[in-house]
């Protein structure tokens, strides 16, 4: 049984704002019966631009019924820019948090929210944008892109989540895992400046007591940064590490990939003898 | 508030009897069952009762009775065992709505190199007894074959199955775990079944006892290695207490064989005509004529399993549910999708599971509290128009 939050039940078990409103300023209707869950959104717009009311009617799980009711109760009085900002992670965030398998109910509303905004707008709802990379649940490159972007996702499992993505047959696995490489390396290259060398030594110097210390330390070990010559990072194990038959492998697989992550991606740890 | 408990295919209430004769082998009677001393013998004598009360459920000679940790544990020690005495033979034969149990190690062994052949059922469940038949090959090993379907209830004709492999030279295992207690099994000499699984469990003794039948003259290849136990076909210290209340749940079972044909499937008989009467558009899973008599399994068409599940919850009613979003995975369950189980049904399926331990009143309370569940749901489902009361996609 799913862990969901008492607001999150409690949206389950008695839904704000049921049914479908006549002649609506606003509608949307995403997901289908095959994908398990479906979502028909409608809202009425007052004169000052503000959204008076907000329907829905859902076909779904316990958290596909409570993030659509959730989604109504945040559209009204809310204006129509206000409303565009809504992310899903705010759907989920007003439920006290989705169980993350669970997130993709979240992203329903979303779309709904967006199709429902175009509808308003009176521009086309846009043809799906995008290559369909999920045969299954019929999800496009762009939209699991967005996904990736916005919710920071990290592996297929977490597309599955988020977008459906990946969770039938698997055959789109190895795309998926293409995509998040792509969009991650888009996020990361823009907030990485280039360091000079103090910096970097300070940055390093931050990462091995935050992140690696810790963990080496549990183990009687330990390890210091003996000097940095371009993107050569030069260590020293000590403790328990210096001694150690796997510390060049804890060396490139765990000290290597988090330098990497945190500070500067091009970097090489190497270990110098004592 | 009570609870009303029809997941009986999940798992069973521990018999007050089965308790009671467990109690015992966890206060003063702690003896190691393989010891020298008459302390711990009398342990063995007991676990010997209990192999034979285990026998008698099935028709089997208790030297054919090992004893293991699950229905689990049993099922991998048959294929396994099956593979390693003929290790020229690469093939192995099951079908597409076996439990996990064996689902999942059919793709382990494919991983490994072994072919594996998932014979399909038809829309009522049914095996597909040609496909089956053709299927069978000279490199086969091992056919496992569930004797009865944990989520409908279909019952598969393994002896006739058996009768197949065994002309060919090949071995029959079948995972009886929902099978036994519930119907009638003959063990006996003419049936061609080589290796049966069964699980505490689920016939109301407590989990994590098992048991694998291995026919006498069957090669085997123990799972775990390293004991004497067993007569050295399944090593570790034997779960004294759970074999003993096992014996006395086999016991109970033999004698309740009777009422769970008769009470309880009249009880089945019944939820399941009063629902599909009280609630339109609502359809029964699985073959009727030919089900074990404790299982039910109906889909509720635009809604969807697990919000039924969860509003059943907050009234006490136990059940379980094929829908995707029930088990985490985005596919509804591989049975109702190897049935064909239009996906728009197989969302909205419900499993009710009973046991003798059900009464009247639990049926009544059902059939009472869930057609308004399921108004309920389908009064927010886009898909449902109440007027015609039919479902605006069914025609798609």
């Amino acid at each position: 049984m799913w862990e969901y939050t008492d607001k999150t039940k409690e949206h389950f078990l008695k839904p704000r704002n049921v049914g479908e409103i006549q002649e609506p300023d606003g509608l949307a209707e995403v997901g289908s019966m095959a994908c398990g869950d479906a979502l028909k959104l409608t809202f009425k717009v007052d004169e000052s631009g503000k959204i008076e009311d907000a329907r829905f009617q859902t076909f779904g799980c316990a958290s596909a019924i409570a993030s659509a009711s959730a989604l109504t109760e945040m559209l009204k009085g809310k204006t129509i820019e206000e409303a565009e900002k809504i992310t899903n992670q705010e759907i989920a965030d007003y439920l006290g948090g989705l169980p993350k398998e669970k997130m993709h109910c979240s992203v329903l509303g979303r779309q709904a929210l967006e199709q429902a905004i175009a509808y308003y707008k009176g521009s086309e709802i846009k043809p799906k944008e995008g290559e369909v990379i999920c045969e299954c649940f019929g999800v496009t490159d762009k939209e699991i892109e967005r996904a990736v972007r916005e919710n920071n996702l990290r592996t297929v499992e977490d597309v599955t989540n988020y977008t459906k993505a990946g969770g039938g047959c698997e055959g789109c696995h190895d795309k998926i895992r293409e995509i998040i490489a792509n969009v991650r390396s888009e996020m990361k290259a823009p907030v990485k400046p280039k360091l000079s060398n103090i910096q970097k030594i300070r940055e390093i110097e931050k990462v091995l007591e935050r992140e690696i210390r810790p963990s080496l330390q549990s183990d009687g070990g330990d390890i210091e940064l003996v000097d940095v010559i371009g993107n050569r990072v030069l260590v020293a194990a000590r403790g328990a590490c210096a001694v150690c038959r796997a510390s060049q492998r804890t060396l490139k697989d765990f000290v290597e990939v988090k330098l990497r992550e945190l500070v500067w991606p091009e970097l090489v740890v190497e270990e110098v003898p004592q | 508030m009570r609870t009303i408990y029809l997941d009986n295919n999940a798992t069973t209430r521990v018999a007050p009897e089965v308790l009671e004769a467990m109690i015992p082998y966890f206060g003063d009677l702690y003896g190691n069952p393989s010891s020298a001393h008459s302390f711990g013998g009398q342990v063995g004598r007991k676990i010997g009762e209990a192999r034979e009360k285990v026998a008698a459920l099935i028709g089997a000679d208790p030297g054919e009775i090992l004893f293991t940790s699950c229905g689990t544990e049993s099922d991998n020690a048959a294929v396994l065992s099956a593979l390693s005495t003929q290790e020229g033979k690469r093939h192995v034969v099951t079908s597409r709505v076996e439990h996990p149990a064996i689902k999942g190690l059919g793709l382990h062994l494919s991983q490994k190199g072994y072919r594996v052949t998932e014979v399909p059922v038809n829309r009522d469940g049914i095996l597909d007894m040609d496909f089956y038949e053709k299927s069978l090959t000279p490199d086969t090993a091992v056919v496992s074959l569930m004797w009865a379907n944990n989520e409908t209830g279909v019952l598969f004709p393994v002896e006739e199955a058996a009768e197949m492999a065994k002309q060919r030279g090949i071995l029959f295992h079948t995972d009886a775990v929902q099978a036994g207690g519930k119907i009638p099994i003959d063990m006996k000499k003419k049936s061609a079944i080589s290796m049966l699984s069964l699980s505490g469990h689920k016939l109301h003794a407590p989990k994590g006892i098992g048991v694998l039948y291995v026919r006498k003259g069957t090669r085997f290849s123990p799972l775990i290695i390293g004991g004497h136990q067993e007569k050295g076909r399944r090593g570790g210290t034997e779960n004294s207490a759970s074999i003993i209340g096992l014996g006395v749940a086999c016991e109970l079972a033999l004698r309740r064989m009777e009422e769970e044909n008769t009470r309880v499937k009249s009880m089945r008989d019944r939820l399941e005509a009063e629902l599909l009467a009280r609630i339109p558009k609502s359809k029964i899973n699985g073959a009727p004529s030919n089900r074990l008599p404790n299982t039910t399994n109906i889909s509720f068409e635009s809604v969807e399993g697990e919000a039924i599940l969860l509003m059943m919850d907050e009234l006490g009613i136990c059940a379980s549910s094929g829908s995707a979003c029930t088990s985490g995975s985005l596919q509804p369950s591989h049975v109702l999708r190897a049935m064909g189980v239009p996906f728009t049904m197989a969302h909205g399926s419900i499993r009710f599971s009973l046991s003798v331990y059900n009464t009247d009143e639990d049926v009544d309370f059902i059939v009472r509290e869930l057609p308004p569940i399921i108004e309920k749901l389908r009064s927010m489902s886009p898909f449902w128009t109440p007027e015609v009361g039919v479902c605006a996609t069914a025609a798609g």
